[in-house]
């Protein structure tokens, strides 16, 4: 019997020649990721118990993202924390404030993320990551703390599953289009404990930011990681990317290899999706729901908030205007850059969006575009259980950036297809 | 003896175990203060120690926010029961020396105010409102022993 991709990664990190599903493995980090609100915590825990070290400090890389910039006192003291420790340890991949963005789109922008590597954060998107060919998974402040202070974390294998994507995308459907699909029909805990691997021709049309929107929502399906193998556009992504070490390895499940399921997504066939409150799952085409009124649009985080996705939401609000408050984060520092150097900044003042700094903000309900007691909000983010974006009351609609930004122009749900 | 708290629901999500607005303290008293408020406003006044939580599949989906393990904890309860845990949550849970009891059909054997006594080693509850025995998968050794050292840490620690 062959071995998966995600097998592969895992003989490797844990010095042996072959794994199976159901492996009990302790596997060597090779990136550990640190934001502000899982982080601190970690730190005090292993100043508590006396294991107060950093296994390798090439191997950390700290962002603040969810409150930042602080948010109000209490998550101050959460930055200041994560800044003491960071400057203490003297970690030379600390985005501060200024550099800092949204974990899961500054790592792979600057250079962190390697093919066939194990990577872990404390952060449940973390799987985003395995767009890049690397087994990438979150974990709790517990074993972030151990992690951070052993390079080692104990895994069980992961069995995985395989959706293949066919076909062509259509005008206005998008990969965030393709994976509210895949979690409509296996829903949120359809994953349970598996990696997800996509192949398949339809991968061949998306760049990495595409493919990372894929992968980032595999804990939506309740799964351990998402995983794609690199190809020629993985490898043009990181060339001149990758930060210190620049070789890497790439594994590619065997022809063989196992799968507990297996299923086909004709992306031809696909129509752009709006998943309803209060389950990722819960996806409907646009031709089911549009016309619903909204009353707020965000447009970001570590699912779509990168600088492809802000251009196709200019795209369609060029020379239009907003009918609802409507809220646009460029997930990092450079894309914000971008978003001013390419003209995008300029739509979406026209269109009389506002454009805020980096941060995760509202996405999690945290700051920025908070939800009243029954507000809707049309949101290009992961997840839209009950409170997420604020009130409990409040209701939360996922779908594309595209979508998004149609349903903005019409303060109401709306067909993209309309404006392309 | 522990009072089950029964939500017939599955799914339940870290935001509603610890709201993200609660998320700028790692503060266990702060946090229990909130435990499952998206849920249950409630919860918090009527849980005694040790009580029990009792809900159906995938408890603990979304976030990998150990503060969801912390709240709970932190409120006192002594168990949750559920018919499945989501992954990050299940393993955070014994990370911090918290005893997750995954039993199908839970929500069949154990309604809202029972009265139960659990044997975490052995793998039983009693149901005495009920006077049924529920046989549960106990937690393998390694894992239990980790709950015991109360988490991964202090557990790592001792065995130093």
């Amino acid at each position: 019997m062959g071995m998966t991709i995600t097998e592969k990664i895992f003989a490797r990190a844990a010095g042996k020649t072959a794994v199976k599903a159901g492996d009990l493995v302790n596997a060597n980090i090779d990136v550990v990721m640190c934001h502000d609100v899982t982080t601190p915590p970690a730190i005090s825990m292993l100043k508590e118990h006396g294991i107060d070290k950093v296994f390798d400090v090439n191997k950390i890389v700290v962002t603040p993202d969810h409150f930042q910039p602080a948010k109000d006192i209490a998550s101050a003291e959460l930055h200041k924390r994560l800044d003491t420790w960071a400057k203490e340890k003297k970690l030379p991949y600390y985005y501060k404030l200024g550099r800092a963005g949204v974990c899961h789109a500054l790592l792979p922008e600057q250079g962190h993320i390697r093919p066939g590597e194990v990577i872990v954060g404390g952060d449940s998107h973390t799987c985003t990551y395995g767009a890049f060919g690397a087994f990438s998974t979150g974990v709790g402040s517990t074993d972030l703390a151990a992690a951070i202070a052993t390079g080692i974390l104990w895994f069980k294998v992961p069995a995985s599953m395989r959706f293949t994507l066919n076909g062509s995308f259509r005008k206005g459907v998008y990969s965030k289009d393709v994976i509210l699909e895949v979690i409509r029909r296996i829903g949120t805990d359809g994953a349970l404990y598996k990696a997800i691997e996509f192949v398949g021709p339809a991968l061949k049309e998306m760049t990495m930011e595409g493919r990372m929107t894929i992968t980032n929502m595999a804990i939506e399906a309740g799964g351990k990681s998402g995983i794609i193998g690199v190809d020629a556009t993985t490898r043009a992504y990181l060339d001149g990317r990758l930060k210190g070490m620049t070789e890497y390895t790439v594994f590619e499940s065997d022809a063989d290899a196992a799968y507990v399921h297996e299923d086909t997504v004709d992306c031809s066939r696909l129509e752009p999706m709006v998943a309803f409150p209060h389950l990722p799952s819960n996806g409907k085409p646009i031709g089911e729901c549009k016309g619903l009124a909204m009353d707020q649009c965000y447009i970001g985080s570590c699912t779509n908030g990168r600088i492809e996705d802000l251009r196709i939401a200019a795209t369609i609000m060029k020379g239009k205007e907003v009918r609802i408050r409507t809220i646009v984060v460029p997930a990092t520092p450079e894309i914000w850059k971008q978003a001013i150097d390419e003209g995008l900044a300029e739509i979406f003042y026209n269109a009389g969006c506002v454009v805020s700094a980096p941060t995760c903000g509202a996405c999690l309900g945290g700051f920025m575009g908070i939800l009243a007691a029954g507000d809707k909000c049309i949101s290009t983010t992961n997840r839209n259980f009950v409170g997420r974006m604020g009130s409990p009351k409040s209701e939360v609609y996922l779908a594309s950036p595209a979508t998004a930004a149609a349903s903005a122009v019409e303060g109401k749900l709306a067909d993209c297809r309309n404006y392309l | 003896m522990a009072k089950a708290h029964v939500y017939k629901r599955d799914h339940v999500n870290t935001d509603e175990i610890i709201p993200a607005r609660y998320l700028n303290t790692d503060d266990a008293a702060v946090l229990a203060a909130h435990c499952m408020e998206d849920l249950d406003t409630g919860f918090v006044k009527k849980c005694q120690p040790g009580d029990v939580i009792v809900c159906g599949d995938d408890f603990g989906c979304g976030s990998s926010r150990e503060h969801a393990v912390w709240a709970i904890q932190g409120a006192k309860v002594g168990a949750v029961i559920a018919h499945s845990f989501a992954r990050i949550y299940y393993r955070n849970c014994i990370n911090c020396g918290f005893y997750p009891i995954e039993l199908h059909g839970a929500l069949e054997k154990i309604n809202d105010g029972d009265e139960l006594e659990i044997d975490y080693r052995g793998g039983t509850i009693a149901n005495k409102t009920q006077g049924t025995t529920i046989a549960f998968t106990p937690l393998p050794e390694f894992a239990l022993e980790i709950v015991n050292d109360g988490g991964l840490l202090e557990h790592i620690k001792r065995k130093k």
